[in-house]
């Protein structure tokens, strides 16, 4: 009986096979499908609950924010048909695009970005991404329980006039609409339906595609939006993203042709890649910096000689080019390279290269803070100063590289530990740590978007830097439209930063990505992943 | 028999209990902080928010009195990090995954596991006794990521219908079940093989030969249907170690399972998904070795003689 | 066989020697560990096992200082060398010597693995004991605590409980994974001595001895403790792998050993990234010293369950 049953399964598998067999890879014939892997299960496809490229990669093509970018990678007008701003350089005026459409029909109108910008800044949400809506002028007030709903400056003077009234006088603010939780949502669809971005056939949306498929933690199908104004721009037909979280495999399938496109590499491939002058890599440019948060609690890392002596001591350039070897460049500051200043050039080449590798000189340093705190090499090691880093191949490896420089370079002594990710920010918050790795990619393309992390107040001030007049400074430059005294504070800002050296900037982050030789039309925005929108295959 | 069931019944209740008690005291103890983003700063009221949204905000004993009366009534909770599926959405997806990719490895090795135990027992100290005496070896003391991933380098990435990775057709399922297999495979295989020699050295066997059943006969009516016995009281750990396996080789070939969600949530301090998924593997776990006990029972001569024997 | 056996004279053999008073009980005092180990030494894998053990033993002790290159130290000159005449397994992403860090990590893994056994093996037999010789509802209770810590999956409590201690500031040091390891893993060696105990105790040898007025912990040490061994020995042998193979998974799960210490898995971890490039050495020399120790512990453990087996017994 019981080898009966198994026959008879053995049966209904060959069965099976067969008849999958032949079922597979039909029915995408003739279409411009662009496949590739996103690397995580998003946690939402709504605009305003989402926080990280795993979601924000899917938004970006399918919904549009009143600013968009466009195949060159420039900024444009996309919902917003056209947009006056005042002279004192608070209010918006935009106008929606005339014949903008969701993918069920309906206009796009004034009152939908109303409601979301306000929906996504109700308390009751508790949105994720709220504070980048701040700029708007009560926003922070509302969202924090101190104002109310209807105080929020921003009103849909009639169906395709919204005004916005901002807090200071912001200079990218255009470039903030691009961001995803400025993208509108539906406002019939969300009230009548809580659920609506839980499954494809309610999710509606406003950009170039549309969500037709979504297999948890599988697979996603994007389909091109026939409803969207500026349709004929967009050759794909669709867009299929994987859902694969390890990187290996990841990269197996696209080296093995079943993917088009691919970022996320193994640092060993994109290595590898790049020393065999592979065409199929490029090195996207990232507005982002690497580095190690130091907590002054702890002795003697409270002596700025000591934390200047760690950061001395680092060989960046080796970093660069032997460990991450993804086309990085070796930190000269907090600010990257990819921030423009007042003249259009550079931010980073007018403030210069404002960190030195000196291994002599660090030592030097070392023994001298040392004195200063009365304390001995040996106290030091003795200390068990440990570099906390969230678990991750590239992370490991540079830590590890880290902790031999120090220790060759100027003698000490330090410990590794990784934890997950959501344990080290809580250790952070909460000044549990010595060392820890961290990072920042800009939000948005102004030097504001690193420098502001060290304002004393700052939620993302690990490092609790405390110096009144770096606030000044911020301040100043946050109230004022004068690129001139901005990027001036900016300058001298950082220069004070590493002075004092609260955080190691270690290197400036690139985006390596891969691309199969017949996918054409991807363009890379500093502060996004690969644009696929514009895409086509050949 | 029927009384030993109830006794069995009533511990399983304790078990489980027991376990909806370590897990949640132990991550109520976890420091990390399921609502930490790098790219946020929660305003305070937001955050009170979330604790309350997710019941947080109340004292641990009246939490622990929640979440007990709320898997009393099947309800594990919203998941704190997708705010698409509730906890039960997820395990009711990501079950019927792992569990199919489990069953067909479990196929695998039940179908090829005793059978090449009994063939080299039947051939003891001759050349196919030596060829599953090398697989068992080989599946014995090769970690299943390190197979995994051996097999997506050398058989993925030459035979072309063969998918490297991700989940939605047959095709998918080919490898991982094949690495998930191997281990109890080569269990099976050695344990039958052992058990094989011994049942032919019995004296009932000898009875069959000596009473001129041919060759065949013997073995499969009497030598295979006694050796296989140990291999029934083994399923019970051998479905736990499938599932041990999950995790790994859900990981490497990127399939949505318990495993996969497993992993992830402890990773994103996700407890209602954490609580969700470990008090659902220990039901059906012990389920599992609850159904294979009777199954012993109920197939192994001697237990059902002395009824009370266990 | 033919249907109807016809019993000839040559189907008989003449019995030997030794077989011809098997009226006398007594057999000649075999001393037990003696002839376990004569029996074990003709179990030619086993042996092939045990040689492999002391050998990786050895190497795990000796092997890191005979390269002449530390475990931790880096040279960004020579990244991810082959294996050649100056680093004899080659090098890692950070130009380490493999070598080094390849025996060093067998050292750990071996380490964890002993540890873990040891553990396991000292509360199982106390458990399990005092379970034993306790009364029978006192047995009945511990017994149902063990049933319950048992049926909790082992994988998920590892991985649950080196999260919780590695979180909770003692990092993923090799005490806390040996103890995620055996706080359920103990189970099977408890009810092994409880089971020993509880057939001795009926044996008629230690009621003998108990009618001639042996106390109990006499009974204990002259009878039981001697007697359980050979199951124990067996059930260790078997432990020590599954520990090195646990540790290896949470190390491909990252939750191994702190770097720059290697284990095995952490080295295997390692070694997958480079296998995408086609640097399969690294991934290689770890797996192969895996499966080697994996290898010898469980035809170690078969050969001795064979060797003790008193059926088996000649």
């Amino acid at each position: 009986m019981r080898r009966k049953s198994i026959l008879f399964l053995s049966m209904a598998l060959v069965v099976a096979m067969l008849f999958t067999a032949c079922s597979t890879t039909t029915s995408k014939e003739g279409k411009k499908i662009l496949r590739s892997n996103n690397s995580s299960e998003p946690g939402t496809l709504d605009p305003a609950l989402a926080q990280g490229t795993h979601e924000s990669w899917v938004l970006e093509n399918v919904f549009e924010g009143l600013m968009t970018f466009d195949e060159k990678g420039e900024l444009v007008k996309g919902m917003a048909e056209d947009y006056k701003i005042s002279d004192d350089g608070l209010t918006y005026t935009f106008t929606i695009r005339d014949g903008a459409k969701w993918s069920n029909g309906d206009p796009v109108t004034a009152e939908d970005f109303e409601f979301t910008w306000k929906r996504a800044l109700d308390p009751e949400m508790a949105a994720n991404y709220a504070t980048i809506l701040y700029y708007i002028k009560g926003g922070e007030a509302y969202n924090t329980g101190k104002g109310s709903r209807d105080d929020v400056q921003v009103k849909a003077l009639d169906e395709r006039t919204l005004e916005v009234t901002l807090e200071f006088p912001t200079a990218y603010f255009l470039e903030l609409t691009a961001f995803y939780t400025y993208f509108p949502v539906n406002k019939k669809v969300v009230e009548s339906n809580p659920d609506w971005a839980k499954k494809p056939d309610t999710h509606i949306s406003n950009g170039p595609f549309k969500l037709v498929k979504w297999d948890h933690n599988a697979k996603l199908v994007l389909e091109k939006n026939d409803l969207y104004y500026n349709a004929k721009k967009i050759k794909l037909d669709g867009i299929d993203l994987d859902i694969i979280e390890d990187q290996n495999t990841a990269w197996q399938k696209y080296d093995g042709g079943e993917y088009d496109l691919l970022t996320d590499l193994p640092t060993s491939v994109v290595n590898q890649l790049q020393t065999e002058g592979n065409k199929e890599l490029s090195i996207g440019a990232q507005v982002g910096t690497y580095y190690y948060n130091i907590n002054p609690d702890v002795k003697p890392l409270n002596n700025a000689k000591v934390r200047k002596s760690l950061s001395m001591a680092l060989d960046r350039e080796t970093i660069v080019k032997d460990i991450t070897q993804g086309g990085q460049m070796a930190a000269e500051g907090v600010v990257p390279y990819g921030l423009m200043d007042e003249k259009g050039k550079e931010f980073r080449e007018g403030a210069g290269n404002l960190i030195e590798y000196n291994p002599e000189k660090a030592k030097g340093l070392l023994e001298e803070g040392l004195k200063e705190e009365g304390m001995t090499i040996q106290d030091f090691n003795n200390a068990n100063i440990v570099l906390l880093y969230n678990t991750s191949e590239s992370h490991k490896k540079i830590a590890q590289a880290a902790q031999e420089m120090w220790r060759t370079n100027l003698g000490v002594e330090i410990g590794l530990e990784n934890v997950e990710f959501q344990v080290k920010l809580d250790r952070e918050q909460s000044g549990d740590y010595d060392i820890s790795r961290a990072g920042w990619i800009g939000d948005f393309m102004d030097p504001m978007t690193m420098i502001e992390l060290w304002w004393s107040d700052s939620a993302f001030n690990d490092a609790k830097y405390n110096n009144p007049k770096y606030d000044k400074l911020l301040l100043e430059a946050k109230t004022t439209m004068d690129q001139k005294v901005r990027m001036g504070n900016f300058r001298e800002a950082e220069k004070m930063l590493m002075e004092d050296m609260p955080v190691i900037p270690v290197y400036f982050y690139t985006q390596p990505y891969v691309q199969k030789s017949n996918v054409e039309g991807i363009v890379k925005v500093p502060i996004r992943y690969p644009v696929i929108t514009y895409a086509d295959i050949k | 028999m029927g009384k030993y069931i109830l006794k069995r019944l009533a511990m399983t209740i304790v078990t489980i209990w027991a376990i909806i008690t370590i897990t949640f005291v132990l991550m109520h103890s976890v420091p990390g902080n399921p609502f930490a983003n790098e790219n946020k700063n929660i305003p305070e009221v937001v955050y009170q928010n979330l604790m309350k949204k997710y019941g947080l905000d109340k004292p641990l004993s009246e939490q622990y009195g929640i979440y007990l009366k709320n898997i009393a009534r099947g309800n594990f909770g919203e998941s704190m990090k997708s705010n698409v599926e509730t906890v039960n959405e997820m395990i009711a997806r990501g079950f019927p995954v792992s569990a199919s990719l489990g069953a067909q490895a479990l196929l695998i090795a039940l179908i090829f596991g005793p059978a090449l135990g009994a063939i080299a027992a039947l051939h003891q100290n001759k050349v196919p006794d030596y060829i599953s005496m090398i697989i068992s070896i080989i599946g014995v003391s090769v970690p299943s990521f390190v197979m995994g991933s051996f097999l997506i380098q050398f058989v993925a990435r030459n035979v072309g219908w063969i998918p490297i990775g991700g989940w939605g057709e047959w095709r998918h399922t080919i490898l991982p079940s094949i690495a998930l297999a191997l281990m109890p495979l080569a269990e099976m295989s050695r344990l039958m093989r052992s058990s094989m020699l011994e049942v032919m050295g019995q004296d009932y066997i000898k009875t069959a030969k000596s009473k001129g059943l041919s060759n065949t006969i013997v073995i499969l009516k009497h030598a295979v249907r006694n050796a296989i016995l140990p291999i029934v009281s083994m399923l019970g750990t051998t479905v736990s170690n499938l599932l041990v396996g999950s995790f790994v080789i859900e990981k490497i070939f990127g399939i949505p399972g318990l495993g996969m969600f497993f992993t992830n949530s402890i990773y994103n301090r996700d407890y209602t998904l954490i609580m969700g998924v470990t008090v659902f593997y220990a039901v059906i776990l012990i389920i599992m070795l609850l159904i294979v006990d009777i199954a012993y029972m109920l197939i192994d001569p001697k237990i059902r003689l002395t009824e009370e024997g266990h | 066989m033919k249907a109807d056996t016809i019993y000839t004279q040559e189907m008989f053999e003449k019995a030997p020697r030794e077989l011809r008073n098997t009226e006398n009980i007594r057999r000649p005092s075999i001393k037990y560990w003696p002839d376990v180990w004569r029996r074990l030494k003709q179990d030619k894998l086993a042996m092939v096992g045990l040689i492999l053990l002391i050998i990786m033993g050895i190497m795990s002790i000796a092997g890191i200082h005979i390269s002449g290159f530390k475990y931790y130290e880096q040279d960004y000159d020579k990244i991810n060398m082959k294996p050649n005449g100056e680093y004899w397994f080659g090098t890692d992403e950070l130009g380490r010597d493999l070598f080094s860090r390849a025996w060093l990590g067998t050292r750990y893994s071996l380490i964890i693995g002993l540890l873990a056994a040891l553990i396991d093996l000292s509360i199982g037999v106390i458990y399990g004991g005092i379970a034993g010789m306790s009364s029978t509802r006192v047995d009945a209770i511990m017994m149902r605590i063990t049933e319950v810590i048992y049926s909790i999956p082992y994988m998920l409590v590892v991985v649950l409980l080196s999260v919780v201690f590695s979180t909770a500031g003692a990092g993923t040091s090799m005490f806390v994974l040996v103890f995620a390891m055996t706080i359920t893993d103990w189970v099977p060696m408890a009810n092994l001595v409880r089971g020993q105990v509880l057939q001795l105790k009926e044996s008629e040898y230690s009621m003998a001895s108990e009618s001639l007025g042996a106390s109990n912990g006499w009974i204990l040490k002259k009878h039981i403790v001697p007697n359980t061994m050979g199951p124990i020995l067996v059930t260790v042998t078997l432990t020590i792998p599954r520990a090195i193979f646990a540790e290896a998974t949470l190390g491909f799960l990252g939750l191994g050993l702190q770097p720059p210490k290697p284990s095995l898995g952490t080295l295997a971890n390692d070694g997958l990234a480079g296998m995408a490039v086609g640097n399969f050495y690294q991934i290689l020399i770890p797996s192969i010293l895996i499966s080697l120790i994996m290898f010898s512990f469980n035809v170690l453990g078969d050969g001795l369950r064979d060797a003790m087996d008193p059926r088996l017994r000649k």
